[in-house]
């Protein structure tokens, strides 16, 4: 049964967020909404806040101040309901090299009270050949997908991923798109940051572009390309073809993504 | 939009997923699963096998060699040969096996008085039937090849003992130093994996940021951290094994008092360094830190919690120090259990020692943990 409530309760709710480290404003009073069901970017240079977003949204870090509720609940009540209802996947985890495929899953998939079978998730991921293999002898793209699987297991409503293709080369970054759009397809929720605009086309319903810790621009993709005008992009950038989500990031920012 | 899952997730959902947990089997609960991994990392690393198993029998079997008990050495002594007389000394003192006999002339005897190659200088008398000792009062063993080179002398001269006497000799397992060493060396390995295997192991995953993605999960802290106690208590068996195996086959070493008390020692041992350990990696964030704070912790108890001499060398007013440090505590039990056959009871302030040590540093791990 549906109600009206809980459709319309965003998977994601975050509002006037901020964080500062010592030396810098990570954020600065962002916000953001996310609807149950949307596959949502995070878009941004190196620097920009994403990541410290991201982990204040899965209840790693504790902001300075602002208002985060994820799929109606508060980190501050509701830790251990919510822990069982989001996947993560975080930026520089390693997981244990001595470790095989399916004694890692295992692991994960033990701290779960409604998890899902691991031959299901590990032929999801297509390492069905490397299920007895070491962690350390698998390939970069190899590692991501295992690291996307465990934060699958747990059979979450919610899945944050934090640049998961980075680093990776084309056929694992496209094998990886394939698996995110096949969550989205089962009608949850992603939100996940990039710094690759093709990534944020290609999987994105909606995106918001973060910079120096705010949103300075939301809406879908195309909404963000038609708004920009490609005669006014600084040189070299003008042209006559449609704008990019890269060319919206130089109109706005003035600067590339790999300028930081 | 209808398809989509609705938030949040109703209680009667949450309960029903409560009842899979309970279905779920004991091999796939969290609390194994955690120890199992323990075990894997070990079992995995050959280096930590090395450590933990095959080098304490290694150092049990240098040193047993080493220290072990030998026929007294025999007594080096220097005749002055320039002296009248010395021929007959001479004579005289190699009659004595226990003796070795080296002649001189005078500048050279000094000089060999000096190095140490002899520990005294027999100098035959001016007058008839005299001789006269140099030796440094100081050495003992030149004060009793004293009395041995007396003895030679003066039977030589025609001295006849009024009374025979005879001699056996017996060697006493359990006086011998391996009989001091090998629980010394039990303790000193107890504490030694359980510090190094969880400060490791902890501050690896801290560094790698695992125990970060850890905390992202509904795993609890609580039983992360005994999952190390957990897997301790299992190589526990093994190592305690090994090291007592070898040195009870290999020199006789004694298992005076029952077999059990000593396990539990072990055991008890080996879970309060646990908690030590815990406490040691609760902040470090790299391995480099770690080791410091590994060394900082048991260098002093290396030194002073009597390992490889006992600690009653130590002036007396640091002996109510020395005897707080959980490894004193952890030695002497053992020591107490295998050579004198104490009971639980008799090794009681040992335990109490020990424990405290235990539980104070696992709940003071607890609290000043880094998650993340």
């Amino acid at each position: 049964m549906m109600t009206q409530a809980a459709l319309s309760t965003p998977a994601l709710r975050v509002q006037g967020l901020r964080k500062a480290y010592s030396d810098v404003v990570a954020v600065d009073g962002l916000d953001l909404q996310v609807d149950a069901g949307e596959c949502f970017g995070l878009l941004g240079p190196n620097g920009a806040g994403k990541t410290t977003t991201i982990e204040i949204c899965e209840g790693l870090l504790a902001a300075d101040s602002g208002d985060v509720e994820v799929l109606g609940k508060r980190w501050e009540t509701d830790e251990k309901d919510l822990r069982e209802l989001l996947g993560i996947q975080l930026q520089d985890t390693q997981l244990s090299e001595k470790l095989t495929v399916d004694e890692t899953l295992t692991l994960f998939q033990s701290f779960y009270r409604d998890a899902r079978d691991i031959g299901e998730v590990i032929d999801q991921i297509e390492l069905g050949e490397k299920r007895h293999s070491r962690v350390g002898g698998l390939s970069g793209g190899q590692k991501q997908r295992l690291a996307i699987a465990c934060a699958l297991v747990g059979n979450p409503q919610l899945l944050f991923l934090d640049e998961p293709t980075t680093g990776l080369d084309p056929v694992s970054r496209r094998q990886l798109w394939v698996l995110i759009s096949k969550f989205q397809a089962e009608g949850k929720t992603i939100v996940l940051t990039t710094h690759y605009m093709e990534e944020a086309e290609r999987l994105c319903d909606r995106v918001a572009i973060v910079d120096h810790g705010k949103v300075i621009a939301m809406g879908t993709p195309r909404e963000l390309i038609d708004a920009v005008d490609v005669s006014n992009l600084p040189p070299p950038e003008p042209r006559k073809t449609s704008a990019t989500l890269e060319d919206v990031f130089v109109s706005l920012t003035g600067r590339g993504l790999d300028d930081e | 939009m209808s398809e989509r899952v609705p938030f949040p997730v109703t209680e009667e959902m949450l309960r029903a997923e409560r009842k899979t947990l309970r279905r779920r089997s004991f091999m796939k609960s969290s609390m194994v699963q955690l120890t199992l991994v323990r075990f894997r990392e070990f079992i995995r690393e050959p280096e930590a096998v090395f450590w933990t198993f095959i080098f304490p029998i290694l150092l049990a079997a240098g040193l047993g060699i080493a220290f072990r008990q030998r026929a007294p050495d025999k007594v080096q002594v220097g005749v002055v040969s320039s002296a009248s007389g010395s021929a007959a000394l001479v004579q005289s003192l190699t009659k004595d096996s226990s003796l070795v006999v080296k002649t001189y002339d005078d500048s050279a005897a000094a000089l060999a008085l000096r190095t140490g190659k002899v520990a005294l200088l027999v100098v035959p008398g001016s007058a008839k039937d005299s001789v006269h000792y140099v030796y440094d009062r100081g050495r003992s063993d030149a004060v009793s090849a004293r009395v041995l080179v007396d003895r030679a002398v003066q039977s030589g001269a025609g001295r006849v003992d009024p009374v025979r006497a005879s001699d056996s000799y017996v060697t006493e397992a359990g006086s011998r130093y391996i009989d001091f060493l090998v629980p010394g060396l039990l303790g000193m390995n107890l504490m030694g994996s359980s510090i190094w295997g969880l400060g490791f192991a902890i501050v690896t995953a801290r560094s790698k940021k695992l125990l970060k993605r850890l905390m992202a999960t509904p795993m609890s802290r609580v039983q992360y951290l005994l999952s190390f106690l957990c897997s301790r208590l299992v190589f526990l068996i093994l190592e305690v094994g090994t090291l007592l195996g070898f040195g009870h086959w290999a020199f006789g070493v004694p298992l005076r008092g029952s077999l059990v008390t000593l396990f539990l020692i072990a055991v008890l041992g080996a879970v309060s360094f646990g908690g030590l350990g815990l406490l040691t990696a609760s902040r470090a964030r790299t391995t480099e830190a770690v080791s410091g704070i590994m060394n900082f912790i048991m260098l002093p108890m290396w030194i002073f919690s009597g390992v490889f001499f006992s600690s009653a060398n130590f002036p007396g007013a640091v002996q109510p120090y020395i005897k707080l440090l959980p490894l004193t505590a952890l030695n002497d039990a053992l020591r107490a259990n295998m050579l004198e056959g104490a009971s639980f009871a008799a090794v009681s302030p040992q335990i109490l020692v020990i424990l405290v040590w235990g539980v104070v540093s696992f709940f003071a791990a607890l609290k000043l943990f880094r998650w993340r």
